[in-house]
């Protein structure tokens, strides 16, 4: 539930999702779920002479299972708080199977 | 199933929530500029579909398909049911290449569908695109790539660069293009399989 929690804290930002298939995407992270599917608004295709199809299309709604990175900006993520997220949850995991 | 709106006011609870304990995982997250913390059942799939719902959206497919229609029910592994379908095609034909020669590497199975390709061997690249009805979709939610929303003011402008064709013509052409392809990935397979001495993992897993 981590990273759920951290892309929670991501909404509002300008993210860019690159898909399996090579697509790019840039877009306001509005939303995101347990699954990371994945909500963006005024979006912008990075390739867009060669996916054409998404030109009329404002906001989208991607599958999480279908990402392959998503692009953050730098200075919006607070890389010593992940790390200690990280390890309390960890510690918790730990705490719990024993 | 639950009711949601994404109108509702958050859980009784949450109104009394300090502005600075905005997260269980990540405490001392400062408060974000955007909205002050959103009720927890924005984010939820069934939350992120609900809004979806009755509209028209573009549902791109892991197999490459472009269908347009209205979305009419889900569930939350994104499983769709979306009604009043049109399937988009859209096909790219390179510079000096006339579409008698796209085809023409498929027409081994079909002669008779080349035979009345009688336009002109263009030297410029074309860009063709066409709408083919195809009624209701129920999707089942691992095939899907996305879902979009169609700005209604741009949904009767062509996709930029590309025209409207001939019905036939384009599904021709996408057909032969999806022949071609196949081969390829088969030549491919082949070649990779005998490399690593076995079908290479997650290659049924292949994305357009």
């Amino acid at each position: 539930m981590l990273f759920f929690s951290f892309f929670k804290t991501l909404t509002q930002q300008t993210v860019t999702v690159e898909l399996k298939n090579d697509i790019s995407i840039r877009g306001t992270l509005k939303s995101v779920d347990q699954y990371l599917n994945i909500k963006l608004d005024d979006i912008v295709v990075l390739d867009e002479l060669k996916y054409p199809h998404l030109s009329s299309v404002k906001n989208i709604f991607i599958r999480g299972s279908v990402v392959r990175y998503v692009h953050l900006p730098p200075d919006k993520v607070d890389r010593g708080l992940l790390e200690d997220a990280c390890r309390r949850e960890a510690m918790a995991q730990k705490g719990k199977a024993a | 199933m639950e009711n949601l709106t994404l109108n509702d006011a958050p859980p009784p609870s949450s109104p009394q929530r300090q502005p600075n304990q905005s997260n269980a995982v990540l405490p001392g997250v400062p408060q974000q500029q955007g909205p002050p913390q959103l009720p927890p059942q924005m984010f939820t799939t069934a939350a992120q579909l609900l809004d979806l719902t009755d509209k028209k959206l573009l549902l791109v497919l892991r197999d490459g398909r472009k269908i347009f229609g209205i979305l009419r029910s889900w569930d939350q592994f994104a499983n769709l049911v979306l009604t009043d379908t049109r399937e988009r095609y859209l096909v790219s034909i390179p510079a000096g290449t006339s579409p008698d020669a796209i085809s023409a590497t498929a027409s081994k199975d079909a002669p008779s569908l080349s035979a009345n390709t009688s336009l002109s061997t263009s030297t410029l690249p074309r860009n063709l695109y066409c709408d083919i009805p195809r009624g209701t979709y129920l999707v089942r939610g691992e095939n899907v790539l996305l879902l979009g929303e169609v700005d209604l003011d741009k949904d009767d402008d062509p996709p930029p660069g590309y025209e409207l064709g001939d019905v036939e013509e384009v599904f021709r052409l996408q057909h032969a293009i999806d022949l071609e392809k196949k081969r390829k990935d088969k030549i491919r397979a082949r070649k990779v399989g005998q490399l690593w001495g076995g079908e290479l993992e997650g290659s049924g897993e292949v994305l357009y």
